[in-house]
């Protein structure tokens, strides 16, 4: 069954205020029904929905997204909700401690918000402009490989590598994420490159 | 995988041994509950604590963590002398019968060719005899003396009951027991399924642990069946996926080799990847290893890689050791070799061993850069926090430059599980502040090197100039131009050479499989295991058809499974060599007279007559291996080798120290605690709990309230004998460091008796640390040493050797 369909028909054909006693007849007891009559009208008349998967392990359990606003609009979105997807086949819209909890790490008060520098010798971040740390990690990485890149080991064979920086990558990326991230890393001939699963 | 988690419903058996997937797998675990209810299926564990998962397991038994190796080749010999063997299976399907080189030997844990200097073996003997047919001589009636299988038969036979009591502390009624319920499932309708994860990879002897398990598989006849195979439940959303498009040191993506430096030029590398069958008929499909390679080259650098630059093999780094791996780069910042390190999504400073290794060599970088979404501990390794991060901030000159990304739920793209389907998703949110996602990171990054290179010269600039960076917004490439380059296109258009009037590929098209991948530079693809993924269909990721014909749990129209949109690899093996399924009620594939078909994706070519054409296709035998020939650094058999720690030596090879070929830097050889140290007396493993992942939900809240306190886990007679009260301060400390932590008392450790000595276990949950909303604690990787496994070198963090006495707490 395409759930994404079958959402859009049942909010068609029952609309929003019809929900409650829809969900009764799904067989929700009467105070559950209460509840989801307050609460699913509200996920499916006010808010934009998008699949996503669990960012912790790899079961991978289908998640939906409940935000106010429509980045496919160009709108601002904030995430409002996330829930289980169940028409997802491994989780069925199940999730553990991890997964119930995802709205929260997602607005953790210790996400970074901006670049920030740390000083040699200094005891605190300060903030940095995107520009001014690109090109500052930029030219250190030109630098560095200017100096110590290896064109060709003793025996004079050609080896292109470049020890002395070291790169580890995200584990919790997207293959897309990881290619762009594979060219760029490779290109440069740095070896001292890895990911969670060296672990 | 080689199954998938929707697959588990189809077992009789479920052993879950090296993991915890009710603790650390939950939503996946619910496809063992189902097997149980619906089939009867049985669970069994075997595990150092009574875990999570044995709490609703048929059967439990405790095994001294480091010992799996002699519990699983204890269990080999037990079906062999027993005659629990999927014989038509082991026979037709397996190396069980190619005769092994004369010269090969095994004696005192140590194989033919060892060299104690080097920590290395010469393996020239390990391989097959080869006829003058160029093919590897067999004995199909497995009389042959130097057969694998009778060597496999001799090499196990000291793993009798009595010695895996011995080694492991399992009582031998309760191996036994085990060994009963695992034998049944060698009838080709009963089936096991193995669940591992990092209680297996995290030793010293990680690979050989997985190989143990899967080579009583093969002679049980379980894989490729359905409700069968070797399960490594991975750890990280898309562990599988970076994996797979080979972020590892030494790895191109697709899982071909990065070239090591005596392969000096592109003759050379392919000279020893020929992939010749070794028996007549095979597949052998890495043949096709050119096609790939030249493929990934054409993505990289388009036009810059032609057949006169062989490809611009030179601009691919080469190898000088087998790997610069996480281990090695932190031994090279300490020695002051490393200036630049970057940590995009990752935590070495609490991921890795020997923390106080690991902080010197962080304060040794000129520069070390963070891309995270979050806080993290590594980020601020220079910051005082009292006993938690004793840092001399004012003498550490390293400059820290903080990235904000965007999380999964602002990202768009696929991610990997398990059972490796490429699932698509899409973001929800808006990200905070100023946060980027990472892919505008890196291309900012190369925009600039690749500037700077063209204005300025510098050090072998053509990689970097001529990188095929040809997106729309080069300064954002989107996720549906990278995931369409990593499928692969043609790049020309391409004539059937026997009817030039017959176009077979068409400029600029997507391509449907990577049976259509060339090796003259007329296709391109990042990473051919991927093609498929997204074709002139679409996004075959993005597909969201739950349907399941006859509930085989394939769901083969939910999103795209690598290879292939298969679901369970080397799937010709649940068909007997008629190619009628070994269990009619659990049928994948079968020959219907003319070609394979069924629920699954055949793992063969279509038409390949069942008698002909070996199961293990990737392979040049056609078969699984039972003895692995040079492939893995450490033997072709697995051995019992103690962890590097260990309350006591090597039963049955006394002069082997941990695993004989396993590198060990100077320094941390100090650092090991001796073999039955009186000092570090207790036996100490890692692990995680339901409500953590690793380090990151201490910036959560909620799960910091949910398991807020950090503590350790000990038996009640340790607890007695040591003066310890539920409850109260503990002290725990290894030859690398000291951890404060509550005590939690408790009956699912018991004592265990090895080799006649009592062993006591301290289990050690991870994830506490110094940042973010839970309360401080110590990472478990204060304790660790600083060693890997052979092969890989993931760190064996799941064995060491420590002491524990009460406290009155961290002074902070």
């Amino acid at each position: 069954m395409n759930m994404e369909l079958s959402r859009r028909a049942f909010l068609r054909t029952s609309g929003a205020g019809l929900a409650g006693s829809t969900l009764g007849a799904f067989g929700f007891g009467e105070a559950e029904a209460a509840v989801a009559a307050y609460v699913k009208p509200f996920h499916l008349a006010n808010t934009v929905e998008a699949r996503n998967t669990c960012t912790y392990c790899s079961v991978a359990c289908g998640i939906i997204i409940f935000s106010k606003g429509d980045l496919r609009k160009g709108e601002k979105a904030d995430i409002v909700h996330i829930e289980g997807d169940a028409d997802h086949p491994t989780n069925r819209g199940t999730l553990c401690p991890k997964g119930a909890a995802l709205k929260d790490i997602v607005k953790s008060e210790t996400r970074l918000t901006q670049p920030m520098v740390r000083k040699p010798g200094s005891d605190k971040f300060e903030p940095i402009a995107w520009d001014a740390a690109l090109d500052k990690i930029a030219r250190a990485m030109k630098d560095d490989r200017d100096a110590n890149f290896i064109a060709k080991n003793k025996d004079g064979v050609t080896v292109n590598r470049w020890l002395t920086t070291g790169f580890l990558a995200a584990s919790a990326t997207t293959n897309e994420t990881a290619f762009a991230t594979y060219k760029v890393v490779r290109s440069t001939g740095m070896l001292g490159f890895d990911n969670q699963a060296r672990v | 995988m080689t199954n998938s988690w929707t697959d588990i419903r189809n077992t009789d058996l479920v052993v879950i041994m090296g993991g915890n997937a009710a603790e650390a797998h939950p939503c996946g675990f619910k496809w063992v509950t189902e097997a149980k209810a619906n089939r009867g299926a049985k669970l069994i564990v075997v595990d150092p604590r009574f875990n999570r998962s044995a709490s609703v397991a048929d059967y439990y038994a405790p095994i001294r963590q480091g010992s799996d190796i002699a519990f699983l080749l204890g269990l080999i010999n037990w079906c062999i002398q027993n005659d629990k063997v999927q014989w038509a299976y082991t026979k037709a399907f397996t190396n069980a019968s190619f005769i092994v080189k004369e010269g090969f030997t095994y004696q005192d844990g140590l194989f033919t060719g060892y060299d104690e200097e080097k920590r290395d073996y010469n393996r020239d003997s390990w391989d097959y005899e080869v006829g003058p047919d160029g093919y590897a001589v067999v004995d199909e009636t497995l009389q042959h003396p130097r057969c694998v299988w009778n060597l496999l038969k001799q090499h196990v036979s000291v793993y009798t009951p009595e010695m895996v009591e011995r080694i492991c502390g399992t009582p031998k009624e309760k191996f036994l027991h085990i060994a009963e319920m695992i034998g049944e499932c060698s009838s080709p309708t009963k089936t096991m399924t193995s669940m591992y994860a990092l209680g297996w990879t995290q030793h010293s002897k990680g690979a050989q642990n997985i190989r143990g398990m899967a080579m009583l598989q093969l002679i049980l006849g379980n894989i490729g069946v359905r409700g069968g195979g070797m399960n490594a439940l991975r750890g990280h959303s898309n562990i599988q996926g970076l994996t797979d498009i080979g972020l590892l040191s030494n790895m191109l993506p697709g899982y071909l080799n990065l070239p090591i430096e005596k392969e000096a030029d592109f003759a050379t590398y392919m000279s020893t990847r020929g992939f010749k069958p070794l028996r007549p008929n095979q597949m052998s499909y890495w043949q096709n290893y050119k096609k790939f390679f030249v493929s990934f080259m054409k993505s990289m650098y388009g036009d810059a890689a032609t057949a006169q630059n062989d490809w611009a093999y030179d601009y691919l780094p080469k190898l000088d050791v087998p790997n610069y791996d996480i281990l090695r780069m932190f031994e090279r910042m300490k020695k002051g070799e490393v200036n630049l390190y970057f940590c995009q999504g990752f935590n070495p400073l609490q991921a890795f061993p020997n923390r106080a290794k690991l902080a010197e060599g962080l304060s040794k970088l000129k520069m070390l850069v963070i891309m995270d979404p979050l806080q993290t501990e590594t980020a601020r390794f220079w910051e005082n926090h009292g006993v938690f991060n004793d840092a001399d901030t004012a003498s550490i000159k390293t400059e820290v430059i903080q990235l904000p990304t965007t999380c999964f739920a602002e990202d768009e793209g696929s991610l990997v599980n398990s059972g490796r389907w490429l699932q698509w998703h899409w973001p929800g949110g808006s990200p905070p502040g100023e946060a980027r996602t990472d892919a505008w990171i890196m291309a900012q990054i190369h925009l600039r090197l690749k500037e700077m290179y063209r204005k300025e010269g510098g050090a072998f600039p053509d990689p970097i100039v001529n990188l095929n960076w040809s997106y729309k917004n080069p300064e954002d490439p989107s996720p549906e131009e990278l995931a369409k380059e990593m499928n692969g296109s043609a790049l020309v258009d391409v004539f059937d050479p026997n009817d030039p009037t017959k176009k077979i590929l068409e400029a600029g098209k997507q391509l449907s499989g990577f049976g259509l991948y060339r090796d003259d530079g007329t296709t391109a693809g990042g990473c051919w295991i991927y093609a498929g993924s997204w074709t002139e269909a679409g996004n075959m990721m993005a597909r969201r058809d739950n349907s399941d014909p006859d509930e085989t749990g394939a769901y083969l129209k939910w999103s795209f499974a690598w290879p292939a949109n298969r679901r369970i690899i080397y799937n010709r093996a649940s068909a007997d060599l008629d190619g009628k399924p070994w269990d009619p009620s659990r049928k994948l594939i079968e020959w219907d007279g003319t070609k394979w078909t069924g629920y699954d994706v055949p793992d063969i070519a279509p038409t390949a007559k069942p008698g002909d054409v070996g199961p293990f296709i990737m392979n040049p035998e056609g078969t699984g291996r039972l003895f692995v020939r040079k492939m893995m650094r450490d033997g072709p058999f697995p051995v019992h080798y103690e962890p590097f720690e260990s309350p006591v030596a090597n039963v049955i090879a006394p002069k082997v120290r941990g695993n004989p070929v396993s590198r060990v830097f100077a320094d941390d050889w100090k650092q090991f605690a001796d073999i039955g140290d009186p000092n570090f007396p207790y036996a100490g493993t890692s692990y995680r709990l339901t409500e953590h992942f690793h380090y990151w939900t201490k910036n959560n809240h909620v799960n910091s309230v949910l398991q807020p306190q950090q503590f350790v886990e000990i038996s009640e007679e340790l607890a007695r004998e040591k003066g310890i009260v539920k409850g109260g301060w503990v002290r725990v400390w290894s030859k690398r460091g000291e951890i404060f932590a509550i005590a939690v008392v408790t009956k699912r450790i018991k004592p265990m008796t090895v080799d006649g000595k009592t062993v006591h276990v301290v289990g050690v949950p991870i994830h506490w640390g110094f940042v973010g909303a839970a309360r401080k604690g110590f990472p478990a990787n204060v304790l660790t040493p600083f060693v890997g496994d052979a092969n890989i070198e993931t760190p064996e963090f799941k064995a060491f050797m420590v002491n524990i006495e009460p406290s009155t707490g961290p002074v902070a």
